[in-house]
């Protein structure tokens, strides 16, 4: 016994355990014990839909009668003109919000990064604290804030010599005042992720920076960009992925109105499957929003260049 | 480095505007809910905390049973955070401590199922659920995003932490492998559990599309599904609404003020310094 390790110890202590009564209960059998509930919940809720939505995308039905229909439901798609509109919507408060949202987030958390500030958390709270509310609620309250005839930025707008804004039924504006509300409640949220990214920079780098004279927006652009670029693709990622799925704001701000102006492809989805059940039709759009993501991530990676 | 006063106050100045951005529409919110929704619309509206609050709370309730409404919500997330969480540890704890087979293969599974939109999934659900004959129950609110991705990264980045010391010297007094799980690493972990649950309860809370689906009848809606029904109707009563969104949104804000360290820490998986 004496010359035996600290491992044998342990081979012994599992070999006694695992002839023992509970003979599923070892360090071989433990990590699938652990992993099971959690991976067929996954399966089944996660997994098969996965499968089973691209299998119904490839089918119609009439009545009670299913048949294979190929690639029907998706040329129906692309000669569909509000599946095109719903598409340029999406696209269009992506291209407005991911980038305005995030220029502001990360301005936000530099300035909470700054050694000037006082009072940290209080800001901290204050900013993230719209990612707390349901995008319901917070749609909830933006109808009252954006009522043309009675809400208050109009209101306030009226003070500096801007006429009243058909804020929700206008198809412009009513695109803008979704990005509004998603900028509302999403900067906050990417500040604090941004901010957890510029806190990991390590001093020393900002320290020689210094020393050869570099002045704080140099140091900006020369260390804290290149540094915290891992942290801004998974920002944009996680954004481009979260707007190209947006359902709560349009459905509750303008319910796709006025005529269609934001009707998202999500929104789009929701109607064909559970307001006129064509299940198989939604699939499809399913699909196309799964390879507009998988397509957008890509290309956001190949921007950022080497990194994993 | 010397700040002038000039700076200080720009600064300062930048950031209070800023708060009143993000405050602001949760404060008119609480106006809204305690005048006539004849204030509200007035020109100028009110701009204090009216009075009205118990009147505008009796019309809400009869429009639509909030507080069953709160009840429901309240079960289902607190519920869904408990089974997850569980669930959730278990497989980070997996993940993180154990060596085995398939174990990068199906870590990477989990991740790319991030990328999959939400509303590629919810056909297939609703009528696995429907085939179960479980719509409009809380098993159906609840079990769909029970093995929840993120939260299975998050609790796997915090188990790494965990001294592979500390569970060898378990197995060596005789500790079975759930033994180790439920007695030591569950009891070391609370923080990092904790703040994963907070973040899988505002999930719940706030969850809308899902419910929407699979709810059908008024006394199973959550708050954002009860609260959607009352913004579609023909006349909107702003009182009303803005009551009934004030419902929905304190409980949880109030949280959110005590509990934000690890709310924060919960959404980052990780700390932020002071």
């Amino acid at each position: 016994m004496k010359n035996s390790s600290y491992g044998e110890v342990v081979n012994e202590s599992i070999k006694k355990k695992s002839g023992s009564k509970r003979s599923f209960d070892n360090p071989r059998n433990a990590p699938y014990i652990f992993l099971m509930p959690a991976l067929i919940f996954f399966l089944l809720f996660t997994g098969y839909p996965i499968v089973y939505s691209f299998i119904l995308s490839l089918q119609q039905s009439e009545g009670n009668v299913t048949t294979f229909a190929g690639l029907d439901n998706y040329i129906r798609l692309f000669q569909d003109p509000i599946f095109y509109e719903s598409l340029s919507n999406t696209l269009i408060i992506l291209v407005l919000q991911v980038p305005i949202m995030l220029f502001f987030a990360l301005i936000l958390a530099v300035l909470m990064n700054s050694t000037m500030l006082k009072a940290k958390g209080f800001f901290r709270v204050a900013y993230f604290s719209p990612a707390v509310a349901s995008l319901v609620s917070a749609a909830v309250i933006f109808l009252l804030l954006l009522n043309p005839d009675y809400g208050l930025i109009n209101y306030l707008l009226s003070f500096i010599g801007i006429d009243k804004i058909g804020w929700l039924n206008h198809p412009v504006w009513a695109k803008i005042s979704i990005v509004l509300v998603m900028i509302w409640r999403w900067t906050g949220y990417n500040m604090v992720i941004l901010l957890a990214g510029m806190q990991n920079i390590s001093n020393d780098l900002y320290e020689a920076a210094r020393i050869d004279g570099a002045g704080k927006v140099r140091q900006f652009f020369s260390i804290t960009i290149p540094q915290l670029k891992p942290v801004i693709l998974f920002t944009a990622i996680v954004s481009t992925i979260g707007t190209l799925q947006l359902f709560d704001e349009p459905y509750n701000l303008t319910g796709g109105g006025p005529v269609n102006a934001t009707t998202t492809i999500t929104m789009y989805l929701y109607q064909n499957a559970f307001e006129y059940f064509d299940f198989e039709y939604a699939s499809a759009i399913a699909y196309v929003v799964v390879v507009l993501i998988a397509l957008l991530s890509f290309i956001q990676f190949k921007l950022a260049g080497d990194d994993e | 480095m010397r700040v002038s006063g000039l700076q200080k106050t720009l600064f300062y100045t930048v950031l209070i505007l800023l708060v009143i951005l993000t405050i602001g529409p949760y404060y008119w919110m609480l106006v809204g809910a305690t005048n006539p929704t004849g204030n509200m619309l007035n020109t100028p509206p009110s701009f204090i905390p009216g009075d009205y609050f118990l009147e505008n709370l009796r019309s809400l309730l009869s429009q639509i049973d909030i507080w069953r409404s709160l009840f429901n919500s309240a079960v289902t997330a607190v519920s869904f955070t408990f089974i997850s969480g569980i669930i959730c540890a278990a497989a980070g704890f997996a993940f993180a401590k154990y060596q085995f087979k398939g174990r990068n293969i199906i870590f990477a599974l989990f991740l790319l199922s991030m990328m999959v939109p939400y509303q590629a999934l919810v056909v297939p659900q609703f009528q696995l659920f429907a085939s179960f004959n479980l719509l409009n129950s809380y098993t159906a609110i609840i079990l769909p995003q029970i093995a929840y991705p993120f939260a299975i990264f998050l609790m796997r980045q915090n188990m790494q932490s965990i001294p592979t010391a500390l569970i060898e010297a378990a197995r060596i007094d005789g500790s079975s492998e759930t033994g180790i799980f439920f007695k030591i690493v569950l009891p070391t972990m609370i923080p990092a559990i904790a703040a994963v649950s907070i973040f899988l309860f505002t999930h719940q809370w706030n969850n809308f599309l899902w419910p929407l689906i699979t709810i059908t009848t008024q006394d199973m809606y959550t708050l954002p599904v009860a609260l959607a029904t009352l913004a579609g109707l023909e006349t909107v009563d702003y009182g009303v609404l803005m009551m009934g969104a004030a419902i929905s949104v304190l409980p949880i804000f109030i949280a959110f003020l005590f509990l934000q360290r690890y709310f924060i820490a919960g959404i980052i998986g990780g700390s932020v310094k002071e």
